[in-house]
């Protein structure tokens, strides 16, 4: 057997260079989330947000750049044959979905660094809920790549597959969201950042995390089968 | 080396092999054995399991009834144990269109556990072979279809498998073409091979065993 750690790389790595060199995903996805703030700034006739409704927004635009990702993920496996390839390989077919969920929070993090400062450019009074916020978003993101690369490997059989990804995702994340936002939402108050229930909002999203992570491990190799 | 493998256990052996897809059976009722070393020649119309039958050997897909061993291993449950021992040439080059030959190449040999210098020198070694080194950090959606196959035969030998699984393997290929992938696949280099190919002239010469498969008859093995 190829130690998966060298089967994990050569995936990531693929993955990596094939996106950077095609921008098929982050262009679409950071391009998508700035139009949404660019919307909500003048639908909402807001120049600035706060509480719920500024992590409302914020998640709510995150969340659908993300599916854009997340309906990618798999295309090049599906089309150029590499789920064949990784089957022939002696390696534990969950790398592929452990590299997977690697990639997929990169791209989610590329995409936070682009539009969470545009966002608080658009919308905040300040800058101090930033920090903290990293620590949600990356909670989030690993959640978010759990579940989305394990939708994502089952729809990409599908020529619904643009269709069936949001259908079957959105509500798996819904538990993700209203941790997400609760954990947010104190962070941007009006009066300036406060904690409340911060950490079990973020307890909260650790155990998404781990049971979507767990789940994704164990089914990823059935999957597969043909 | 064909010959020091004959009388040992046969590389392949099928009893009763049944795949249906839904209720339409692909295969049905196939027995056979072929001993290491041998070239296995299959033959048949479109429609008739040639490729099913290639996958079920490659562990790609799974028998719906039957005993198959391949390589002495029970297939499905010892499929793990087969991989990596198997190189399989299908209908897809099986590389990706946004990455060079070289790159499709390294990507393989990491998946197959080779690594470091071992493996550029394999990869040099292969695209030399097949005549694509000068082309070989070009991606490969700008290759011609032939220069895919070529490069497809590269990565389904490039971790010396015992056994190949080669579905139309002249495909898209030129004379020439033709002539390099003998010296990569071709018979007499030890391999044990599964060839399906609607060319039986050019491929019967080579055979130690024909397998005739057809739509809705029995499958006849000489």
């Amino acid at each position: 057997m190829t130690p998966s750690r060298t089967a994990f790389a050569a995936i990531l790595g693929k993955d990596l260079r094939a996106e950077l060199r095609t921008l098929q995903s982050l262009p679409a996805m950071a391009l998508f989330a700035v139009t949404s703030f660019v919307i909500f700034r003048f639908g909402l006739n807001r120049t600035s947000l706060s509480g719920s409704l500024a992590a409302g927004v914020l998640w709510a635009t995150l969340l659908f750049a993300a599916v854009l990702g997340i309906n990618r993920l798999f295309v090049a496996e599906r089309e150029e044959g590499g789920f064949d390839a990784i089957r022939l390989a002696p390696i534990d077919r969950s790398v592929l979905f452990t590299a997977k969920v690697a990639a997929l929070i990169i791209y989610l993090v590329a995409l936070e660094i682009i539009a969470v400062p545009i966002f608080a450019v658009f919308f905040l009074n300040s800058a101090a809920a930033l920090p903290p916020l990293i620590l949600v978003l990356l909670l989030a993101d690993i959640g978010l790549a759990s579940a989305g690369t394990l939708i994502s490997s089952m729809a990409v059989n599908s020529r619904a597959r643009d269709l069936l990804v949001p259908l079957v995702l959105l509500p798996l994340v819904v538990p993700l969201m209203i941790a997400a936002t609760a954990a947010t939402e104190p962070l941007m108050l009006l009066g300036g950042v406060t904690y409340h229930r911060f950490g079990t909002w973020l307890m909260v999203l650790g155990l998404y995390d781990l049971i979507f992570a767990l789940l994704g491990y164990a089914v990823f190799d059935f999957l597969l089968e043909d | 080396m064909a010959d020091d493998q004959k009388g040992a256990e046969p590389a392949i052996r099928l009893v009763g092999l049944r795949r249906v897809y839904g209720e339409r059976a692909a295969l049905e009722d196939l027995s056979l054995e072929t001993a290491a070393g041998d070239s296995l020649v299959v033959l048949g119309p479109n429609g008739a399991g040639k490729t099913t039958l290639l996958r079920i050997l490659a562990t790609l897909l799974r028998p719906t009834g039957g005993e198959v061993r391949v390589l002495g291993c029970k297939l499905p449950d010892e499929a793990w144990k087969l991989r990596g021992r198997i190189g399989y040439l299908g209908h897809e080059p099986l590389l990706y269109r946004d990455l060079s030959g070289r790159e499709n190449l390294r990507f393989h040999a990491k998946l197959h556990g080779i690594t470091g210098a071992r493996a550029e020198a394999r990869i040099e070694e292969l695209l030399e072979a097949v005549k694509l080194s000068h082309r070989g950090d070009e991606r490969t959606f700008e290759f011609s279809a032939g220069m895919r196959q070529r490069l497809a035969i590269c990565r389904c030998v490039l971790h010396e498998p015992e056994l190949l699984l080669l579905d139309e393997p002249d495909s898209n290929l030129d004379i020439e073409g033709r002539e390099i992938a003998r010296t990569l696949i071709g018979p007499g280099l030890g391999h044990t091979r599964v060839v399906v190919t609607h060319d039986p002239e050019r491929h019967l010469p080579e055979a130690d065993q024909v397998l005739r498969l057809d739509v809705d008859e029995p499958a006849a093995v000489s």
